[in-house]
């Protein structure tokens, strides 16, 4: 995780503007992900509105913002589930808005992505969820399989769950196996969908720690999508505030926390 | 100008204007439902053809394809070969007091054979199939489209129009044909044991007595019609789960209607199916 001093300085978003910190590009490597100018429409609601942003490797965006503003579709819009009505979405450099079908499954590979309700297959274990990928994408004998998916579910304390299917588990256990099988590939981005919500304080801290953990032993791009302030606290660089389709302001909490704008202010009051 | 003239032009100006809105309401009412069944066409056709897109690129899926024949096959048989053999008693039972009643008695094996192998076996299997592997798809495949599973999928860069929907057509076609031999072997045996238990007659006798004069494309043609009620069943199936919206009230509904249009589509299939049949095997 980058420190403070590192981090964006506040910004208020303009419509087209770039609001990409300097050190979205450390390590002399290019940004994982640029988002420009994305729009997204369902029917007469504007969802997005001409949102921009940047994110470098090894850098954690949390997106806050109230419910229906457009973050889970932000989402799907990056991992190429829902197609953005314009705009363009660059990830490692490539454009994968007008990409084939074949060339965004190349890109998927290189992305985990964590559901909101962590969408385990119920229909297989908790190995078998977290072998999928591996199974899929992989040249792995049946052995190395077993091997990697219990590295992968010791690495969430889960491997000792092996056998369980996902309706045996709780919530937070099946968050856990969800980010297991988001890790599998080793993913150079990370996307979670509200990783704390719907748990209890104690698991919520738990799977915080958890990310941060995977933040320091891998140099992943992450998008947190959350509305846990706590969370976005504790494990983003940066925070960007979604309102009315668009990125009305990014900098790190404690930036936010300080702004002068009403709607941040008010925001940010709720949970202070 | 008198002020009853006054009135009475108000009032055919006040008609006129309600005459107006009625047919628009009514014209709007009515092209809502046209445009509803459009559209649903329409993104039919669009599924058709990404689930034909993904068909022919590799991977073949043929773990996911064996499951699913087994799913749809070695599971629906017990429920299938039951109907067919309730179909053969009553048709036998129903048959005999026709046929003595026009002294055709000698007819019966016959009649019971070429009404199970022309067109109950094969509509039976049909209509089985949609209410038990219809309401199957279209439940289990709604069910994951409303817990994200089938984003899941797709997130992770694996077709779910192959992985899903192919795999459940396809054994819905493998699995058709021989689900229907399968009815149809059991209405002939219940058929003879209807007929037997009225007046003895030996199996190889009722055989021999039915399929006189048959040919092999009385059986091949309504055997294989079964093949496109197949591919109704797993294509409306598919396509209703995966369009599902709504929570569970939504898989609900999604199950419903994977049975009513699979179950509706497969009559339909079979009238035309028949006349074509009639036209080329005469």
């Amino acid at each position: 995780m980058m420190n403070s001093n590192q981090s964006a300085t506040l910004q208020v978003a303009g419509s087209g503007a770039n609001h990409a910190p300097e050190n979205t590009e450390r390590n002399g490597a290019g940004p994982a992900m640029v988002l420009r100018g994305l729009h997204k429409t369902f029917e007469a609601q504007v969802v997005l509105n001409g949102v921009d942003l940047t994110v470098g490797s090894g850098e954690t965006l949390a997106v806050l913002g109230r419910s229906g503003t457009g973050k889970s579709v932000l989402l799907k819009l990056i991992v190429g589930l829902q197609k953005p009505d314009s705009g363009s979405i660059l990830i490692h450099g490539q454009e994968i808005t007008n990409s084939n079908l074949e060339a965004v499954n190349e890109i998927r590979k290189t992305i985990g992505f964590l559901f909101q309700n962590a969408a385990l297959y119920d229909s297989l274990t908790v190995e078998e969820n977290v072998a999928f990928p591996l199974r899929r994408h992989t040249k792995m004998s049946a052995s190395e399989r077993a091997d990697r998916v219990k590295e992968l579910l010791a690495g969430v304390g889960m491997e000792n769950e092996l056998n369980k299917m996902p309706t045996e588990l709780s919530g937070g256990m099946q968050k856990r196996v969800g980010l297991a099988r988001a890790l599998a590939l080793e993913p150079g981005i990370l996307l979670l969908d509200e990783p704390t919500a719907g748990l209890d304080p104690i698991t919520s801290r738990e799977i915080d720690e958890l990310i941060l953990k995977l933040q320091e032993e891998r140099d992943v791009a992450s998008i947190v999508v959350t509305h846990d302030l706590h969370s976005a606290k504790t494990i983003a660089d940066r925070i960007v505030l979604l309102h009315e389709g668009n990125a009305v302001i990014e900098g790190t909490f404690e930036e936010l926390e300080r702004s002068d704008d009403k709607f941040v202010a008010e925001f940010f009051k709720r949970d202070s | 100008m008198s002020h009853n003239a006054k009135i009475s032009r108000l009032w055919v100006g006040h008609d006129a204007l309600q005459g107006t809105s009625l047919v628009q309401s009514s014209l709007a009412s009515l092209w809502s439902p046209i445009n509803g069944f459009l559209e649903w066409f329409g993104e039919l056709g669009i599924f058709v053809w990404q689930v034909m897109r993904a068909t022919v690129r590799r991977p073949f899926e043929g773990r996911e394809l064996i499951r699913q024949l087994d799913e749809v096959g070695s599971k629906s048989l017990p429920m299938v070969a039951m109907a067919g053999a309730a179909i053969g008693a009553v048709l036998a039972l129903e048959s005999r007091h026709s046929l003595i009643r026009f002294g055709a008695k000698a007819m019966l094996p016959a009649a019971i054979v070429f009404a199970i192998i022309h067109e109950t076996g094969p509509v039976v299997t049909g209509l089985v199939v949609s209410g038990r592997v219809g309401a199957g798809i279209g439940a289990e495949l709604g069910s994951m489209k409303v817990t994200e599973q089938i984003d899941a999928i797709e997130a992770s860069g694996v077709n779910p129009y192959k992985l899903l929907a192919f795999t459940r057509i396809a054994a819905c076609v493998l699995m058709l044909p021989l689900l229907t031999l399968a009815a149809d072997f059991a209405g002939v045996m219940t058929g003879w044991i209807a007929t037997a238990l009225a007046e003895p007659i030996s199996f190889q006798k009722f055989l021999h007595a039915g399929f006189a004069g048959a040919s092999f494309s009385d059986f091949l043609a309504p055997t294989f019609r079964t093949t496109v009620f197949g591919l109704i069943i797993g294509v409306i199936a598919c396509f209703q789960g995966m369009r599902s919206q709504g929570g569970t009230e939504g898989v609900g509904r999604s199950a419903t209607s994977s049975v009513v249009l699979s179950s509706l589509f497969v009559m339909l299939a079979d009238v035309i199916l028949t006349k074509l049949i009639l036209v080329f095997f005469p």
